[in-house]
């Protein structure tokens, strides 16, 4: 029986299909890594109001705990009841277009929906309590959050990046004082000083801190 | 069930799968749509972002409260814990309670005020109310019904009173098919007044329960079940020990747990009640011919009760005809308890009558159309009513027929209206407790589908629409508390209970006379009854769905029942000789009943149950129930007739061919004389040294296993088995708070059942009365585990502080672990058995990960409540202290059986059991070094029936054959 097909042409659909396949494998390593329901890193995220971390923190020096109210207790931080937010703003700018929303939803109106810049998988149990309590400050996480008009995710929060920090937590621990600090910077010596903040804090072994049910559960 | 089966073929999946492929390339170019934060407009005082908050309240059961504490994360109520403070909970709380978290969520539950079949609104209603009302108020209220459950709520007893005060000639009916007639009967024959009755079951050390249930359904048996272990712990002190023999028919909690139990048929008990009675001078009667009580116990029962007077209890089921609870009170003033042990205070409920004879004088006037309005609340009475009342018949001459209710049930369907009613969870109230304490109860939300409570409906026909439930209850209080009401209100809501509102108990004068005349006149009927081949059918409260209002709730449907271990299904349980002599196997489809009012129901064989005994449970075979609940069982109250509402006798049973497939959950029954249950009496447990009872928890210090990371905490539990009456609370709390779903009777028939901790139940001794032995089975988490070292993907480790972990992001579903387990302890989701119709997954706990399809899970100590105390005790720069760490399974049980806590702590509880000689590990001889432990079983057997016993519960050489009720298609 002669060939249906030239060789030429079956080696044009051969390459083809490795080249579609190739393509597929390509697709779907893109999709698994991107495929959260995350903002992306490093880009400013839109909000409903363009609230500004950096006017509240930096221009008007307001402590993180002053809206953040259960970082120092809880696993979660804490969005500020929109009364919060009014304490200032029946008075300052009560007016200014852009805090429509604000005042339409502390009126009873549409709440404000945020959009969410850190969120991690349903199955990691991030504590911000014990992180604050062992002085591991705000911005080694949320980054230089004085300096974004628009709030933007600085870490990838992979497991990497959490396994780097709990590996070796002396880069990161502060002095007490410092925790809530956006100026504090590692000095020189940080390595040994964070030795001695973790003995003085009494942090946890290495080996519990990367235990899988630290973070699972 | 999620199942990929009917409704796809490969056409199907190749198209599905495509699609999927093609649309996994376009997929990765967007990002999925962020998550929103909607901050609140003003924060809760009391709430802390992340945290749960609790609130004290009281929950109804059988219409009776216990107190509980409401765990709600960001105003969602996700799980109850009982109230330290609230005599009925003291901490603990029962399978329902647990439950009734899921049923708040149930999609299921009436969503809207209906008239007829159509959705109409609350102002329809009150429209439509407008006119009859303003009749019945010139006619002084001619013609209005009201039909309640039991009520304890003094504050809608009293808007129902003052309801009747207004329209006169109106009535109230009550209605509960599980009721309290039969007690309060039997107490206003020996008191003359309805008087309850409460047991001091820690004073006692003589207990005699003739079909006896204080441990299951009595009103506040999970404080009975507390009091009562704490004389049955393992290491109880030898002067608070006691010993309890039951006499009864179906094997229940309290049977298992007596020292000695003998199988009486229900009818007999009076018989049994009489000779006891006799045998200690207490009646005049002679005594009957016929012997129900074997002629060993008698020189026992009578040396224990005259030895232990004023420190002894007689008790009787509430199955038991009125006469016999009038010579149980005679007994107990006999001997002196009354006022020891035996308390009795005014009756709890808001108006104690004869429910069956106000149903049936409803129903007569129903019939006679004397009725214009009926008003039922909460009352499910056209699938609860006897059948020869034939209520829904009754019921259509009725013209204006109002139903409210959690769920458009069967009485719903024959209404003219239906209003949803407000959950338990979603109102405000009051309830007094069995022994007469009052609890105010709170929401832990507001109503989800704008249902009304019972105080507003009783309201709105006192023509006060406008007041809502809130404004309803704090009238009564405030009326009550005129000075201090703002004080007295905040504190009964935040303690959960009412400082010193249990009424002090009465000292009756006892009519022994007339007791002793009704008694020998009930047994001349009960001779008659007694022909050598009757055959009697016994009613009981089904163990999970009640009376049938729990049906729709699939947790309680799939919680094994103890005893028999089935799930999702009633069946008519029968003796092993029985069912021999009717040549009828389990499963199979027998006729049961008298006359034309007859059943086909699945046969079961049960050991223990009595010879022409046949046990039948309410609360199946629901037609408007819901999803989970319809067409579940068959329905017992289609038999069930006013002249014998428990006990039916002369009745017949006919094999019809047919076979049914029930769902067990246990397909192995006798303990085959194997050690994996201990048990010792009290002076072999007293003899007891570590070497002497078996083997030691590490057998072998060599072995081929890493030795396991050492952290700062060592978490390990010990379960006592001389506590546990296996009453399946921990199955079902750790079900609640660990996010764990239902599977369905057919995965439950595949094995697949996911409770992270079961309650075995095993069988010792002779086929037709065997001893039962129940044991939880957690994961032990064994130091050396075998199903670590067999996972390909590292998903089962072990951490720092000895728990074994499930790594679900890392499981790929091998099931080697599972395989490797001697325990048998972890679950897999063979499929997608999480549950996502809308609604459920609000009652989640936000702590636990939800499992999806492929992964493997099991018990990890409640993980999450470890790490949380941790947190806590790490902020504050402290150790978590013993008993910090409370798990669910701990949490809920009322017999305070398990223990849990530190092992490098040596003061902690859980050391001081596991350096008890009686602890053990189960399967030792694997070397796993579990951290789980038992502490054996220690009973009290009275030394005069030792050798009576010991030829009935021989535990060597196993049983020939043993127990083997396994259905053929589980062989």
């Amino acid at each position: 029986m002669p060939q249906v097909f030239s060789s030429r042409f079956t080696l044009v659909l051969r390459v083809a299909s490795i080249f579609t396949l190739g393509v597929l494998i390509a697709a779907i390593i893109v999709y698994r890594v991107n495929a959260r329901g995350d903002a992306p890193q490093d880009d400013p995220i839109d909000q409903p109001i363009p609230f500004s971390h950096k006017h509240h923190v930096r221009d008007d020096g307001i402590d993180c705990r002053y809206c953040h109210t259960s970082v120092e207790t809880s696993s979660f931080a804490g969005i500020p009841p929109l009364a919060t937010c009014m304490t200032c703003h029946s008075i300052l700018f009560n007016d200014a277009p852009m805090l429509a929303p604000l005042r339409e939803a502390f009126a009873g109106g549409k709440p404000l929906e945020w959009n969410r810049v850190h969120d991690l998988p349903d199955f990691v149990y991030f504590n911000h309590g014990i992180h604050i309590a062992k002085g591991v400050g705000c911005t080694t996480c949320h980054g230089q959050i004085d300096q974004m008009p628009l709030t933007r995710r600085v870490a990838s929060l992979y497991m990497q990046w959490c396994l780097d920090c709990h590996r070796n937590p002396e880069r990161a621990l502060r002095p007490r004082d410092q925790v809530f600090s956006v100026d504090w910077q590692p000095p020189p010596d940080q390595l040994v000083r964070g030795a001695a903040l973790r003995r003085e804090y009494g942090l946890r072994s290495t080996r519990e801190l990367t235990d899988c049910s630290t973070c699972h559960r | 069930m999620p199942r990929f089966g009917a409704g796809y073929n490969r056409r199907d999946f190749m198209k599905l799968m495509g699609a999927s492929l093609a649309l996994a390339g376009t997929a990765g170019c967007s990002h999925g749509p962020l998550d929103k934060l909607v901050p609140y407009r003003n924060g809760p005082a009391e709430q802390t972002y992340g945290k749960p908050v609790f609130y004290a309240s009281a929950l109804p059961r059988d219409g009776y409260g216990v107190g509980v504490l409401v765990e709600t994360n960001m105003g969602r109520p996700t799980k109850i814990e009982g109230n330290p403070q609230h005599p009925a909970s003291l901490g603990a709380t029962d399978v329902f309670l647990q439950a009734s978290v899921l049923e708040l969520w149930d999609p299921d539950r009436s969503q809207t005020v209906r008239r007829g079949k159509s959705i109409a609104t609350w102002n329809d209603f009150l429209g439509t109310l407008q006119s009859p009302l303003a009749d019945l108020a010139a006619r002084g209220g001619a013609g209005l019904r009201i039909l309640t459950e039991t009520i304890t709520s003094p504050s809608l007893a009293a808007q129902i009173h003052s309801l009747l005060e207004r329209y006169p000639a109106a009535k109230w009916h009550q209605w509960q098919p599980i009721n309290h007639d039969n007690l309060h009967a039997g107490a206003t024959l020996a008191y003359g007044e309805p008087l309850d009755t409460i047991y001091r079951f820690d004073r006692a050390r003589v207990v005699v329960a003739f079909d006896g249930d204080f441990l299951d359904d009595a009103p506040g048996f999970v404080r009975y079940a507390l009091d009562f272990s704490t004389t049955r712990e393992a290491h109880a002190a030898p002067e608070r020990r006691s010993r309890l023999y039951a006499l009864e028919c179906t094997p229940t909690l309290t049977g298992a747990a007596a020292d000695h139990r003998w199988p009486l048929r229900a009818s007999d008990m009076i018989v049994a009640l009489r000779e006891l009675a006799a045998a200690l001078g207490a009646t005049t009667a002679d005594s009957a011919t016929t012997s129900a009580i074997p002629a060993q116990w008698m020189p026992s029962l009578v040396a224990d009760l005259q030895a232990n007077a004023s420190a002894s209890i007689v008790t009787a089921g509430r199955r038991q005809p009125p006469e016999v609870h009038a010579l149980v009170h005679v007994l107990n003033a006999h001997l002196r308890n009354v006022g020891n042990t035996v308390l009795h205070i005014p009756p709890v409920v808001a108006q104690p009558k004869d429910q069956q004879a106000s149903l049936r004088s409803l129903v007569d006037d129903m019939r006679q159309g004397h009725v214009q309005i009926i008003v039922i609340v909460g009352a499910n009475p056209v699938y609860t009513a006897p059948v020869d009342l034939e209520f829904a018949r009754a019921l259509e001459q009725v013209p204006l027929k109002v139903h409210s209710g959690l769920y458009v049930d069967e009485t719903a369907l024959r209404c003219d209206w239906h209003v949803p009613a407000a959950h338990p969870l979603e109102s405000f109230g009051d309830l007094r407790a069995f022994d007469g304490t009052l609890a105010l109860a709170q929401p832990g939300i507001a109503p989800l589908y704008d249902g009304k409570s019972a105080h507003e409906i009783v309201a709105t026909l006192a023509g006060d629409a406008a007041s809502g439930n809130r404004e309803l209850v704090e009238a009564y209080w405030r009326s009550a508390h005129a000075t201090d009401f703002a004080s007295f209100h905040e504190t009964s809501l935040r303690e959960g209970v009412i400082r010193e509102s249990a009424p002090a108990s009465v000292t009756p004068q006892l009519r022994r006379e007339a007791v002793e005349r009704a008694v020998s006149s009930h047994n001349a009927q009960s001779d008659a009854a007694a022909a050598a081949d009757d055959i009697e059918l016994v009613f009981v409260p089904d163990a999970r769905t009640g009376d049938g209002r729990h049906a729709n709730n699939a947790w309680l449907q799939e919680l094994p029942k103890p005893l028999t271990q089935l799930t999702w299904d009633n069946a008519a349980l029968l003796s092993p000789a029985l069912a021999k002599r009717l040549g009828i196997a389990s499963e199979d489809v027998i006729e049961i009943g008298t006359g034309d009012e007859r059943l086909d129901v699945a046969a079961w064989i049960v050991p223990g149950i009595p010879d022409r005994s046949v046990t039948l449970a309410l609360g199946y075979g629901r037609t408007a129930a819901g999803r989970i609940g319809n067409g579940r069982g068959v329905d017992a109250y289609r038999i069930r007739a006013s002249d014998a509402p428990w006990i039916r006798n002369g009745i017949t049973i006919a094999r019809t061919g047919r076979t049914y497939a029930l769902a067990c959950a246990q397909t192995h029954h006798s303990i085959d004389g194997r050690d994996i249950v201990r048990t010792y009496t009290v002076s072999e447990a007293q003899a007891c040294k570590p070497d002497v009872c078996g083997t030691p928890r590490y057998r072998d210090e060599r072995t081929l296993y890493e030795t396991p990371p050492m952290g700062p905490y060592a978490w390990a539990m010990s379960v006592d088995l001389s506590s546990c009456i296996g009453c399946g609370a921990c199955t079902i709390a750790c079900q609640a708070e660990n996010n764990i779903p239902t599977v369905g009777a057919d995965e439950v028939r595949n094995g697949r059942e996911m409770h992270w901790i079961r309650v075995d139940r095993y069988y010792e001794g002779v086929v037709d009365d065997p001893r039962t032995l129940f044991q939880p089975v957690p994961c032990m988490q064994c130091e050396h585990a075998p199903c670590e070292v067999v996972c390909p993907v590292e998903a089962s480790v072990h951490d720092a502080q000895g728990i074994n972990v499930q790594v679900y992001n890392r499981c790929v579903g091998t099931r080697f672990c599972s395989n490797n387990c001697p325990y048998k302890v972890r679950r897999f989701n063979f499929l997608r058995y999480v549950d996502d119709v809308p609604g459920l997954d609000a009652q989640r706990n936000p702590e636990v990960t939800v499992r999806m399809r492929g992964v493997m899970e099991k018990c990890n100590y409640c993980l999450q409540r470890i790490q949380n105390a941790k947190i806590g005790a790490d902020i504050e720069g402290r150790r978590v202290r013993d008993g910090e760490v409370v798990t669910a399974c701990q949490a809920v049980c009322p017999t305070r059986a398990i223990v849990f806590g530190d092992l490098n702590d040596p003061q902690s509880a859980v050391n001081r059991r596991k350096n008890s000689p009686l602890d053990y590990a189960l399967l030792a001889e694997l070397n796993t070094r579990p951290r789980t432990t038992y502490l054996g079983r220690v009973t009290n057997p009275s030394p005069m029936l030792a050798s009576f016993e010991a030829s009935r519960h021989a535990p060597e050489p196993p049983p020939a054959g043993a127990v083997d009720t396994r259905p053929p298609s589980n062989r």
